[in-house]
């Protein structure tokens, strides 16, 4: 059906009226891989009618990849894309009913403004009316090309929306960024797509005029009812605009949920950590409703979690309350490290017990060195699982007390022969990070860290791919080469297949 | 006593001399103006001068009403005009493929490497091989040499232009609904008009004042304005080869003039 491109809109056109699905477009464990890296791995969402979706992340975590998967720009290396409940992963883009705001606009220099936002009309066909037969007696409709007026028409009304109305004869270079950006999204939006793919849009423009432009793309949402997608590392934006967020990291989908529901119930610490500030420190959850951390067991509402897990703890910053040190609600003292005036609140860095640090922001000013008392609500407070608790892999012996590990030979403190498959468990705390990616015996590069109160929480990923947690006392530096090492007595090696063997 | 003396105020004269920026165009000034604008001022002279050293305008009316020498004058611009039209028919695709290929600026290399051989023995080269092939040789086989010795001026500029285009563009014009023949015609060929321009300005000039070429590949038969100005000077003809030459300058200001005005407002032009 995609060979003949005038069926396509045919079929489509029928489609479009019998079944107005409210689910636009979907993803099937879509994966991009490129030169063996997966830039987008497995992500699977649907994407409703109407939408705002923001996909949000840091760079290099495969938003702009997903979204060229959906304009038809990248072909997904496996997965499908589905486009009211039809399979479009093969369509060139210029047979889909999207239409792109590109991160520098890709405003024709060779054109004027008039002409860049007639570019699509003048590519497109409308049915005319009148009807043909071929050979197999199968009935078309014809299709002509849109008429000069019509165009004309069409442009000055999208000129008028962007309120650039006194423009279509301007070249585009003596346009300023925000009204590039303005025949930008004219120019997509006037060729009535049912789905606007806006990838970073918003980036080159200076603080202020990001601002108005977010209200505007929102009015805009609002008023011509199409699903909007937006590309944007800024979690601001993404928070101010959306219906729903979609957080990702790594090439995977960390949560797809409402911009209140990403802030107060992140799905994991790296959300937690992106959207807003955090407070992030790990945390046993002794029963259902009791946290214990910072040495204390503290009262909160999640219930459902193992005896004795080991969890994260997420407090936001503006949830902690300031209270006089004697005050009998006070959970526990603190004492004042920082405090600073950020205009419409002090952010103020406290230490518990001389050793974790905590950011409170509060409206009343408190003095360096103070001691004072912190009240958290119960319901403020965030537990969630850890996404690993120990570094496990899954390899063989290289030979006696000698494991292979990501291609790096570890001594060990194992006695079994060379070959042997085992399992090795590392402890966050047991894997030492080097400078010099030479001294250590494998190298890996820093993907994250994140601070959690007395630590940093780093992951280190190896050259095959293998992501190592590790705790460590300095913060390094994301993206930098760094080397790994295990002490021989902190590997704990277990012999694999022995469940098998004694069947 | 004495010598330091004389050390001390050679000393403080360097130190007086500044080095300024302006100290280091100096030698370039005095080239142009010995090379380039003094033989300049010589033809103009040359153009309104007689025999006997006297001024007159015969020297033009002797080249307006020549047919001679109109006819060349005519052959070269047609030379020109083919040679022009033929290496960016031929030129375009090469360097429309090679900027999509990766190894493409190897390959570009290797289409300058003639360049660096003599043009003459290339000439030569190519005349024994007409001969070999048993070619007559005439107009023809001229175009040819002129193809041959001047397309690298075409692709260079035009692989240029074509591999500096933002992808975003082609990008942009199929999501707005280009298949790939209209996405080439509405949105690279335009784009890569500034290396047309500079392609064929680089090429049309020097071939329509080539000299020796047209000569070697066609036996002398066919003579471009470029031999004739040389015949003329060889001659001792210095007023009617001066005229020419100045006519020949006109035709490549006007030229560059037209060229600059189809260019404008486009991004600044590449020397490539």
């Amino acid at each position: 059906m995609g060979d003949h491109p005038e069926q396509f809109l045919e079929d489509k056109a029928v489609a479009k009226k019998t079944k107005k699905k409210n689910i636009i477009i979907e993803l099937k464990n879509v994966s991009k891989i490129y030169d063996g890296k997966p830039a987008v791995d497995n992500v699977s969402m649907s994407i409703k009618r109407g939408e705002f979706v923001t996909f949000l992340g840091p760079s290099g975590c495969g938003k702009t990849t997903t979204l060229r998967m959906i304009a038809g720009f990248e072909k997904p290396t496996s997965g499908t894309v589905l486009f009211n409940g039809e399979d479009i992963t093969n369509m060139p883009p210029h047979l889909r009913p999207v239409n792109t705001v590109f991160q520098k606009y890709a405003l024709f220099p060779h054109l004027n403004v008039f002409n860049n936002i007639a570019f699509g009309l003048k590519m497109k066909k409308v049915p005319s009316g009148e009807t043909f037969t071929d050979k197999s007696g199968a009935t078309y409709e014809k299709l002509r090309k849109l008429t000069k007026k019509e165009i004309t028409d069409k442009v000055n009304a999208a000129l008028k929306m962007v309120d650039l109305e006194d423009y279509g004869h301007r070249n585009v270079s003596s346009l300023s960024g925000g009204q590039q950006q303005r025949v930008a999204i004219a120019r997509a939006l006037v060729n009535e797509p049912e789905v606007l793919l806006l990838d970073e849009p918003l980036g080159a423009l200076d603080l202020k005029m990001r601002k108005d432009m977010q209200i505007e793309l929102m009015n805009m949402h609002k008023k011509i009812g199409i699903t909007f997608i937006y590309v944007t590392h800024d979690q601001e934006e993404a928070l101010t605009m959306s219906d729903t967020i979609v957080v990702m990291r790594n090439g995977s989908i960390q949560q797809i949920a409402s911009p209140q529901k990403v802030y107060d119930e992140p799905a994991n610490a790296f959300v937690a950590d992106f959207i807003g500030e955090s407070n992030i420190f790990s945390g046993i959850m002794r029963e259902d409703r009791k946290v214990e951390f910072f040495g204390r067991v503290i009262e909160c509402v999640d219930v459902g979690f193992k005896r004795d897990e080991p969890i994260d703890v997420i407090i936001r910053p503006e949830d902690i309350y300031v209270l006089a040190k004697d005050n009998p609600a006070s959970l526990m003292s603190a004492t004042v490290t920082d405090c600073v005036f950020k205009g419409d609140h002090y952010q103020i860095i406290v230490l518990v017990d001389g050793e974790n640090e905590l950011i409170i922001h509060d409206n009343a000013e408190v003095k360096e060195g103070e001691e004072i008392g912190l009240f958290i609500k119960p319901f403020d407070l965030h537990i969630m699982h850890k996404s690993r608790i120990i570094n496990e892999i899954e390899t063989e012996m290289w030979d006696t007390g000698v494991v292979e590990i990501c291609g790096g030979r570890f001594p060990c403190n194992s006695h079994l022969e060379g070959g042997t498959p085992v399992k090795v468990s590392i402890d966050f705390d047991d894997v030492e990070i080097l400078d010099d990616e030479d001294d250590g015996i494998i190298g890996g590069e820093v993907v994250s860290s994140i601070y959690k109160g007395s630590y940093y929480q780093c992951i280190v990923r190896a050259d095959n791919h293998y992501d190592f947690f590790v705790d460590t006392d300095d913060d390094w530096l994301k993206g930098d080469r760094v080397g790994i090492r295990v002490a021989p007595e902190k590997i704990i090696v277990e012999k694999l297949g022995n469940a098998e063997s004694a069947e | 006593m004495k010598a330091k003396e004389f050390f001390g105020k050679g000393i403080s004269k360097i130190k007086n001399f500044r080095l300024t920026r302006r100290v280091f165009a100096y030698p370039y000034v005095l080239f142009m103006l010995a090379f380039v604008v003094a033989p300049l001022i010589i033809l103009l002279v040359n153009a309104f001068l007689d025999t006997e050293g006297g001024f007159t305008f015969d020297n033009f009316k002797s080249f307006f009403t020549d047919d001679v020498s109109l006819r060349v004058l005519g052959m070269s611009l047609a030379v020109g005009v083919i040679t022009t039209v033929l290496c960016l028919v031929i030129g375009y695709p090469v360097a429309y493929i090679l900027s999509k290929w990766s190894s493409g600026s190897i390959i570009v290399l290797l289409i300058i490497l003639p360049m660096w051989v003599n043009f003459l023995i290339r000439t030569y080269a190519l005349k024994s091989i007409f001969d070999s092939l048993d070619v007559t040789l005439g107009i023809g086989t001229v175009i040819v040499g002129m193809v041959y010795n001047f397309i690298p001026y075409m692709i260079m500029p035009l692989h240029t232009t074509i591999s500096n285009i933002d992808p975003s563009y082609a990008e942009a014009a199929k999501d707005l609904g280009c298949n790939s023949v209209q996405t080439f015609l509405r949105s690279t060929l335009p784009l890569s008009i500034p290396g047309i321009l500079s392609g064929v300005t680089m090429v049309f000039i020097p071939t329509i004042s080539a000299f020796a070429i047209s000569g070697m590949l066609s036996n002398n038969t066919v003579l471009m304005f470029g031999d004739s100005i040389n015949l003329r000077f060889t001659h001792q003809l210095y007023g009617t080869g001066s005229v020419m030459s100045l006519i020949m300058l006109a035709f490549v200001l006007i030229l560059n003039f037209f060229m600059n005005r189809a260019n404008k407002g486009e991004a600044p032009r590449n020397v490539w």
